[in-house]
């Protein structure tokens, strides 16, 4: 991108793949597995895609079918009047400067072939009224611009329609999944957590087994064993999480917070090993995906017969949860209305889902002075607050991990205005973009979020970027690496668990990575 | 998909340069082609000691262990598992153990 004004029509200007440019395709096995269509050997760099024959109906047909099934949809490609409110909010447009990623033109990809079939204006006129037919090129550009957008939302908030763009690229891939286009980093996991409960692939055995790691770490720390317990029958709670956090650094630790504080309070919860995992990369791949991943959840709670489900910190998992779990798979009137056992809160936001985020949990037991906490045990850190786009665009949670924060630790700062709460930049690598080979574009995506931790870095000396959400866990952790290689990345629940003062802890020296404490009376 | 030609043994890759088809494929001609890419000079004790239990726990989890397993397991801290394979325990000594890259939030 050279910033020159451009010399071609953008319909004109082809998406070119090259290595390191798109996601690794999904491999003809996992396709298989999903059963979806047209599995074979292919990768975006070469000319010939092996589409199947007839594949333009099969496109068409589909939008038909979800023009007429999604109300959204519909709205979404009428409404749009190309203010560009939403170009340059995105940040995968800020990160790269192609103008295919303005939000505006992203969903004018798939919006001129709906103007060119099922408009009059579009069918009289084609490239005059902004139509044009489906083709080879048009299919790859949906690819590149389907997965170079993290449906993060924030564009929605500056759309005066609100357009939610999120659902535009939700429906470009699922129309590209209808001829056997599709990425293996997104199918990989879906069948993970299909076959195994999660997109790990953790067994029940491993699964346990890597709690039990846990909390050998936790013993050793503390001097306190904890004893989470799995698939138990008349738990009061059922704890559902991303099985990243009891797989990889830094989402361990902040699992080693979950087990700090249940202990800490009590709480009468189990894991389950079927239900073993938060997100939902169906999300990322289809409705109907999502919907089938998802079932799991109440299918466990029903099965093991809680009262109601805490979940912990993801992401994208909260967005399934808020806004598509209770008319997909509910109503779970087989659950009952969550109250915290510990101080007797109802959570009537949560009356529908039973679902209550762990933040919100913990908030509420901080402020009836349920948990003894020493913040001088996070000294050493100084945070600032990333919003996790679908925990503060999805479901509203902005102010209760601030409140937590504001207990947790001495002291934090926050971001410029306009990149925190609904406003919050993206790590740049969500929806199963936070793939390897696309590396250099996720460091571009990233870069307005990382630009914000910059100013505060270079202002007040923060050292550590906390969040709520594991692909944030996993990905800021790049994102740093690279733009700030000072800051560390956490997990809310991690500064809450190593804040905890423990019945019976001995002295203690380090925090939950067993890094040196400083400044700690204990 | 790729194939690998090494020391007259063939081997199907993914794009990562994972073998495609596992511990069904792997040997020690594998084991001297990915000591090459990794820049490894002598294959020792220590390397083997990974590997095995790489290996091992595959067998029985159908999945890597969690780096931490891993260095409680072999006794080798996080540090000498990268000065070991220059690339890490995910890319350089899974690749070399013949098992696949994990894949999720990570």
């Amino acid at each position: 991108m050279t910033g020159s004004i451009p010399t071609k029509e953008w319909m004109d200007v082809p998406a070119v793949f090259k290595e390191g440019n798109f996601c690794y395709p999904a491999k003809k096995s996992m396709v298989e597995y999903h059963k979806f269509p047209n599995p074979r050997e292919w990768s975006p760099d070469q000319d010939d895609w092996k589409l199947p024959d007839g594949w333009e109906d099969i496109i068409l047909k589909g939008l038909k079918e979800r023009l007429d099934k999604f109300r959204s949809l519909k709205l979404f490609m009428d409404t749009c009047v190309r203010c560009g409110a939403c170009a340059d909010k995105c940040h995968f447009f800020l990160g790269t400067g192609d103008p295919k990623n303005m939000p505006v033109l992203r969903a004018e990809l798939l919006r001129s072939v709906y103007r060119n079939d099922f408009t009059a204006a579009g069918k009289l006129l084609g490239r005059l009224a902004g139509g044009r037919p489906m083709t080879v090129g048009v299919l790859k550009e949906w690819f590149m611009y389907a997965y170079q957008c993290t449906e993060c939302r924030r564009c929605s908030v500056f759309c005066p329609y609100g357009i939610d763009q999120a659902e535009i690229t939700m429906m470009m891939r699922e129309l590209l999944h209808l001829v056997g286009v599709g990425t293996n980093w997104i199918l990989e996991p879906a069948a993970n957590s299909n076959r195994t409960g999660n997109h790990m692939g953790l067994q029940p055995h491993t699964l346990k087994d890597n709690v039990s790691y846990l909390c050998d770490d936790i013993e050793t720390i503390t001097g306190i064993r904890v004893e989470p317990t799995f698939n138990r029958k008349g738990a009061e709670i059922l704890f559902i999480t991303p099985s990243a956090d009891v797989f990889a650094e830094p989402g361990i630790y902040t699992a080693m917070g979950y087990l700090l504080l249940f202990h800490h309070i009590g709480l009468d919860y189990t894991f389950s090993t079927y239900a073993s995992e938060g997100g939902n990369f169906g999300l990322f791949t289809s409705n109907e995906m999502m919907k089938k991943l998802n079932a799991k959840m109440y299918a466990e709670a029903k099965r093991l017969g809680v009262k109601w489900i805490l979940g912990g910190e993801c992401g994208h998992m909260w967005r399934v949860l808020h806004q598509y779990m209770d008319t997909m798979n509910g109503p779970a009137d087989f659950l009952e209305v969550p109250k915290s056992p510990i101080t007797n809160t109802v959570f009537e936001n949560a009356a529908s889902t039973k679902m209550v985020h762990i933040s919100e949990f913990t908030a509420d037991l901080i402020r009836n002075n349920k948990l003894k906490i020493d913040p001088k045990r996070n000294a050493h850190r100084i945070p600032t607050w990333h919003d996790s786009c679908n925990t503060s665009r999805a479901m509203g949670l902005l102010d209760e991990p601030r409140y937590v924060l504001d207990h947790v630790v001495p002291k934090w700062y926050e971001m410029p205005e306009n990149t925190i709460r609904e406003k919050t930049f993206c790590c740049g690598s969500g929806t199963g973009l936070n793939t390897g080979e696309i590396m250099e574009l996720r460091m571009r995506s990233g870069l307005p979020r990382a630009n914000a931790v910059k100013h505060v870095e270079d202002k007040f000396g923060v050292n550590t970027l906390a969040c709520v959400c594991a692909i944030d866990r996993a990905t800021l952790t790049a994102l740093m690496d690279y733009w700030n290689p000072n800051v560390k990345v956490c997990g809310l629940s991690e500064l809450v668990g190593n804040s905890l003062i423990m019945d019976g802890e001995k002295e203690r020296e380090t925090g939950l990575r067993f890094e040196p404490l400083e400044g700690m009376e204990g | 998909m790729a194939t690998i030609e090494h020391a007259g043994s063939s081997y199907d890759v993914d794009e990562d340069g994972f073998l495609t088809k596992g511990m069904e494929e792997w040997n020690q001609g594998w084991v001297e082609y990915v000591k090459g890419l990794e820049g490894i000079t002598d294959l020792t004790d220590e390397h083997w000691k990974v590997i095995n239990a790489l290996q091992d726990y595959y067998k029985k989890n159908g999945i890597a262990p969690m780096v931490r397993i891993l260095s409680k397991t072999t006794g080798y801290p996080l540090k000498r598992i990268y000065e070991l394979f220059p690339s890490g325990p995910g890319k350089g000594a899974c690749k070399m153990a013949g098992l696949p890259k994990p894949t999720g939030c990570v």
